[in-house]
């Protein structure tokens, strides 16, 4: 599996920390209710096919990165810096 | 039909033409007292035991490929009862007891082998971990012995002991771990329930739930709508997928898991050895070939494969360990579909949804609970209590903060484990 940072180029998955669900983007207000926190810490759509995820380009450029990726054959659709798609909203 | 020495003998000199199908092919009945959506190990052995500890007859297993078809095929084979922490041990200390009288209680033979666990230290901080974690075994009424290297090398003589990086100080043996054939705790489970009346409905594959004012009557099938009082979901790394049908999400990633296996070799291997600082464990199956594995590759995945890093990580692993392996020829490798939660431990309970049960969350060490979780998911589905082995593995625990269950001690947030 490879991925192709915005800044670095195709680089093999070595390179590269997964951390998880792009949940993480969407961390809730500080004084959400416990059911939002829950949902954000530990509660996962965990879908069979396409879904966004945060990678960091940890041997490479260092880059947080937002990659779509298809989990039923290991498909990467897109990749994006994730300062990019946190911008972008706002 | 009776499994014996006496008719093996028998069938032996008649040609072998009286062996009859393990379990019959029932057709679906338009309502069960209870059904089982999942037919691997954990939903088998829940089917058997509702049958078997609680009378319970009127039920079925839906499995939508073929019986033993995904981990309960597919996987390391070992048990063991190890454990630490409250909550677990007595857990896997109940399975570990069923495992060794699963042969005769099932009259199949899923030869279930003793033959010792070793897990290797590297240094002392290690050893005082693995001496705390033997007194809580023997706590527990497990077996644990300390081994220093001298005493490893008695058992292991084959091992690299001078590894540069992680010289072996010593080991924590368990004598009664071991291996089991896992098919045929699978199909052991099958024939014990299918005994007992449990319809087997195979190639069913669930595609809805039915629910009404927050009460499960049924599920919608391929093979058309069944319904039901009680529903448990046993699906393992596909828990995301099925929970979503009745409105749920879980604490779950799907993550791969990687194994191997040689070609077969002469006997070289006589225990269950895991090497934790390298993520390396390995044990010799009685057909001969080397079984051995390590860690996740680390995201998530339903691909059924896992990728070059984690294999080369492997095998690179096993070389500085035990060298004389360097020259096996690796026959197959697989990925499996591991269901991991937030702290690495199981879940075993009720849902929001009167009725619905949920058993998952068994990250990559189901195998060994195949027992014991079926015996406190079928308790829980028909008296609607807890077990006393399993009352721990509550759904709720993430979002209370109340006794979760971190075994490894790295954290309790996806991708820890």
């Amino acid at each position: 599996m490879r991925l192709t940072c915005p800044i670095c180029g195709a680089r093999d998955r070595r390179e590269f920390y997964y951390q998880g669900d792009a949940i993480a983007l969407d961390r809730p207000a500080p004084d959400a209710d416990a059911a939002a926190w829950d949902g954000y810490v530990h509660l996962r759509d965990n879908p069979a096919g396409v879904r966004r995820e945060l990678w960091h380009h940890e041997a490479g450029c260092g880059s947080w990165l937002v990659v779509e990726r298809d989990t039923s054959t290991h498909e990467v659709h897109s990749v994006a810096l994730a300062v990019d798609v946190a911008e972008a909203r706002g | 039909m009776k499994f014996s020495g006496l008719r093996v003998l028998k069938e032996g000199l008649t040609g072998n033409k009286g062996w009859t199908p393990h379990w019959r092919d029932p057709e679906p009945k338009a309502e069960y007292d209870a059904i089982i959506i999942g037919g691997g190990g954990h939903g088998l052995s829940t089917a058997y035991y509702l049958a078997k500890n609680h009378g319970m007859t009127n039920i079925a297993v839906l499995e939508k490929g073929y019986i033993g078809s995904g981990n309960i095929g597919r996987n390391t084979t070992i048990v063991r009862a190890n454990y630490f922490l409250p909550g677990n041990s007595e857990f896997y200390s109940h399975s570990l007891k069923l495992w060794e009288g699963l042969e005769e209680d099932l009259n199949y033979n899923v030869m279930h082998s003793g033959r010792g666990m070793i897990n290797l230290f590297h240094s002392d901080g290690q050893r005082d971990a693995f001496a705390r974690r033997g007194n809580a075994m023997i706590n527990q009424g497990d077996d644990a012995i300390l081994l220093d290297r001298e005493g490893v090398r008695k058992h292991l003589p084959y091992l690299d002991f001078e590894n540069t990086r992680f010289p072996i100080y010593g080991g924590l043996l368990h004598p009664r771990g071991g291996t089991a054939r896992h098919d045929a705790v699978a199909w052991g489970y099958a024939r014990g329930a299918d005994r007992r009346g449990v319809d087997l409905l195979q190639n069913c594959e669930v595609m809805g739930s039915d629910i009404e004012n927050g009460v499960v009557r049924g599920v919608q099938t391929t093979r058309g709508a069944i319904r039901a009082k009680k529903v448990g979901i046993v699906v393992a790394g596909r828990s995301g997928q099925v929970a979503a049908m009745a409105g749920m999400r879980l604490p779950i990633e799907s993550h791969v898991l990687q194994a191997f296996v040689t070609e077969g070799l002469k006997p070289c291997i006589d225990h269950v050895v895991t090497y934790g600082m390298g993520h390396f464990y390995i044990s010799q199956s009685d057909k001969g070939g080397l079984v051995f594995g390590g860690d996740l590759d680390f995201y998530a995945s339903y691909a059924s494969r896992g990728n070059l890093p984690t294999a080369e990580h492997v095998m690179e692993a096993g070389m500085t360990l035990m060298p004389m392996i360097g020259k096996a020829k690796l026959l197959r490798s697989w990925g499996g579909i591991m269901d991991m939660t937030p702290d690495g431990s199981p879940i075993i309970d009720k849902t929001d949804t009167e009725g619905l049960f949920i058993d998952c969350g068994w990250c990559y060490g189901g195998f060994k609970a195949v027992p014991a979780s079926g015996y406190a998911f079928a308790h829980l589905m028909a008296t609607g209590q807890h077990h006393e082995t399993a009352s721990a593995f509550r759904l709720d625990r993430f979002r209370t903060g109340r006794g979760i269950l971190d075994e490894e001690g790295t954290g309790s947030q996806h991708n820890l484990h």
